[in-house]
């Protein structure tokens, strides 16, 4: 039976390839001119590249974080190339003149570019290494007066907006890994929801990272504004390569008064080979901001990929009755390593925050969930309820859980349960003995585990995380 | 007709040896109860009947409808109609009951070349057999086993065995743990899956279970070994003279 775990703990990555398309990028290495090169190519305004340097600057100053418990060797930041796209060959008019190659790309990864092709009518938009292939369902979207596009589109059509709002969230100075995206950021999506609307349907963006020894630093930005609603998803996937590559990305969420953002995200970036070769560091800074009262955030996550990943989508809860939720399900097998959790700060007052976390250790990997609760003294009134679950498959993984609460308001409820169970031979038996396969067996066992975090994900993307964890079985037995 | 024919069974566990030659014929149609004291090997009989991955074949061979059964992993074997109720069923949070009895349902029912059920017929089915066991539909929305009192979950177990329809059923200790009233629905539920074309096999300390499935043979295991087999009569002597004068024998 052990080697039925270790067989679904082997399986292999199905997006690992690379597309042969011709590359345009800045040379290796980060300096203040590479930063005015990315910034000369993306035709940024004056105020921009000031963002971006003062940025550098700040990072320049800045540690590299030990506080996770993380381990690689030292990362080279002049060895990482910080711009990458693919030769254009001429602007776009329609969806029909994307590059072939590209096209075949996302359609080999199940996201097709075509809007008729898109099921149920979720926009996309396609982000390939630095650049933004394309958007669908802009105009569409655009009737109702959201703003749904690739970031240095917002930059150059609303720069009003982008300024406003770009680092209210998560400042330069935050972290060091937040500080090298300000500096170095390439594309992300714009998401502008106007007051009093509800999106029509859910927005998307899908990421994909080709060029070998290329970064990621893409930069997300949603507002809703007062009334507004949108439900936000997320997709990665990276070829697979022998060296690490290193993904710092930036999303910065605002909700408005009774505004309400869900953001869903599917990670699947290569997580390196069984010992641990290659795969990719996530190092990412997901921050909203609930500044409207009874205003509410939700992030979900699956994370399944990465060599490391280090991700703490949090909520500041500074609008009274705001909501903050987190519910995730982190995945790591082989020598997988992954710190994630979450933050919810409670400013306001009646102010709301539930953390749901599922952790799954497989192989010799290491999975913990970092958390901090933190109630402000002017939080009259708040709660939080959290649960931290963690399954063992094998006897050389590792869970680890490290909770913080910090309570300074006397009428603060707060709550934490914690639960570590294995997937035991008898419940394998169990399922044998009435006539269910081995990886049916599996399947249903830790769908059921994450069954809590599944049923807060958008259908279709409930689908696809279930469809992740049954492509992880395939071919497992026999 | 034979079902299952063991002979000269032996089987180890972490390198000791628990079977050491069993021999057992079993036709369609009947009951048989193995009794023994703890450690005496009956219930390890039955999970390697059923091939739990912990135990060892080290000798013998086991025939079912004059198939080699070791031959089939324990999946197959579930799916060729050997079925195990256990002694300490296992719970599988956030997994519905419903949802698992249907896929196991389903699976035998593939297995058997016959049409799977969708939840809707799977729901109209599992509520005419749960009536078997009295038991509240309300468990079936329930996660597998998880917070079920002792005997519902042995309640659940035969639950499973009259959706499946084995061709055998080993009830591993069915009856511990139950109180009287519940033995006697546990009991009239095994009895009413009674047929001609199946047996049962009964594994148990006490002879108060055989008083509602009467067994056509009693067999008494001993340090891994049958050392006797008699009729129902068997049972009552044991329950008068305990197992000490066949232990002389053995």
């Amino acid at each position: 039976m052990n080697t039925t775990l270790q067989q679904w703990v082997d399986q292999p990555y199905r997006h690992g390839f690379v597309t042969d398309i011709e590359t345009e990028i800045v040379p290796k290495g980060l300096n203040e001119s590479v930063i005015r090169m990315i910034s000369a190519k993306k035709d940024e305004p004056e105020w921009l590249l000031d963002f971006r340097l003062a940025s550098y600057r700040r990072w320049l100053t800045m540690e590299v974080p030990s506080w996770a418990k993380v381990s690689h060797p030292p990362i080279d930041f002049q060895e990482i190339i910080y711009f990458a796209q693919p030769k254009p060959k001429k602007q776009l008019d329609s969806m029909d003149e994307v590059d072939p190659e590209l096209r075949k790309t996302f359609e080999k990864l199940g996201v097709p570019l075509h809007e008729q092709k898109v099921m149920a009518g979720v926009a996309v938009d396609v982000i390939f290494d630095s650049v933004s292939v394309t958007t669908t369902y802009k105009s569409k979207l655009a009737e109702v007066g959201i703003i749904f596009c690739s970031l240095s589109e917002a930059v150059r059509e609303y720069p009003e907006l982008v300024k406003q709002y770009l680092g209210s969230v998560v400042p330069a100075s935050d972290n060091f890994y937040a500080a090298l995206n300000s500096a170095v950021f390439t594309e992300g999506s714009f998401c502008f929801i106007p007051k009093g609307t509800k999106c029509p349907m859910d927005l998307s963006t899908y990421f994909r990272i080709n060029t070998e020894g290329s970064g990621q630093f893409e930069r997300t930005l949603i507002i809703a504004e007062e009334g507004a609603s949108v439900s936000y998803l997320e997709g990665c996937t990276a070829p697979r390569f022998d060296t690490n590559q290193l993904h710092a990305a930036v999303v910065e969420l605002v909700a408005l008064d009774y505004a309400e953002i869900k953001y869903s995200t599917v990670q699947n970036w290569y997580a390196g080979d069984e010992n641990g070769v290659g795969g990719i560091y996530n190092f990412v800074t997901k921050r909203g901001m609930c500044r409207g009262v009874h205003s509410k955030i939700s992030w979900t996550q699956v994370e399944t990929g990465s060599a490391i990943t280090w991700k703490y989508p949090s909520c500041i809860l500074l609008g009274e009755g705001s909501v903050g939720e987190f519910y995730s399900v982190a995945l790591t097998n082989h020598r997988q390593q992954a710190d994630t959790g979450t933050k919810m700060v409670h400013v306001g007052r009646h102010t709301k925050s539930t953390i749901v976390s599922k952790g799954i250790s497989a192989g010799r990997s290491d999975n913990g969930y970092r958390g901090l609760v933190k109630i402000l003294p002017h939080a009259t009134g708040a709660r939080n309820y959290s649960q931290c679950d963690s399954m063992l498959i094998g006897e050389a993984c590792r869970a680890n859980t490290y909770p913080t609460v910090e309570v300074r308001n006397e009428t603060a409820i707060v709550e934490h349960e914690a639960s570590t169970s294995k997937i035991g031979e008898d419940q394998m038996f169990l399922f044998a003995q009435r006539g269910i396969g081995q990886e049916e067996a599996i399947s249903m066992i830790i769908n059921g585990f994450c069954r809590d975090v599944f049923m807060h994900l958008p259908l279709e993307f409930a689908v696809e995380a279930t469809k992740l964890l049954g492509l992880k079985l395939e071919g497992s037995v026999g | 007709m034979k079902l299952l024919e063991v002979k000269g069974l032996k089987a180890s566990v972490e390198g000791i040896s628990i079977l050491r030659g069993v021999d057992l014929e079993i036709n369609a149609g009947e009951v048989h109860a193995i009794m023994g004291l703890n450690g005496s090997g009956k219930s390890t009989l039955s999970k390697v009947l059923a091939g739990h991955p912990s135990y060892q074949v080290t000798g013998g061979e086991v025939l079912f409808n004059g198939q080699d059964l070791f031959e089939l992993p324990p999946e197959e074997r579930a799916r060729v109609g050997l079925f195990l109720a256990f002694q300490y069923p296992v719970e599988v949070p956030g997994v519905s009951n419903s949802a698992f009895l249907r896929l196991a349902y389903n699976t035998i029912q593939t297995s058997r070349g016959k049409d799977e059920l969708d939840p809707l017929e799977f729901d109209d089915l599992v509520r005419e057999r749960i009536k078997v066991v009295e038991m509240d539909p309300a468990f079936l929305d329930r996660s597998v086993n998880e917070g079920f009192s002792g005997g519902e979950k042995k309640r659940n177990e035969i639950l499973q065995m009259a959706l499946l329809d084995p061709k055998l059923a080993i009830l591993d200790e069915t009856d511990s743990g139950l109180d009287i009233d519940a033995l006697r629905i546990v009991a009239n539920g095994v009895n009413s899956l009674r047929s001609e074309h199946n047996a049962i096999v009964m594994v148990t300390h006490y002879q108060r279970l055989l008083n509602y499935i009467v067994p056509d043979f009693v067999h008494v295991m001993d340090a891994g070994r049958i050392v006797k087999t008699g009729d129902k009569t068997l049972a009552l002597e044991l329950e008068e003279r305990g197992y000490d004068w066949l232990r002389a024998v053995a």
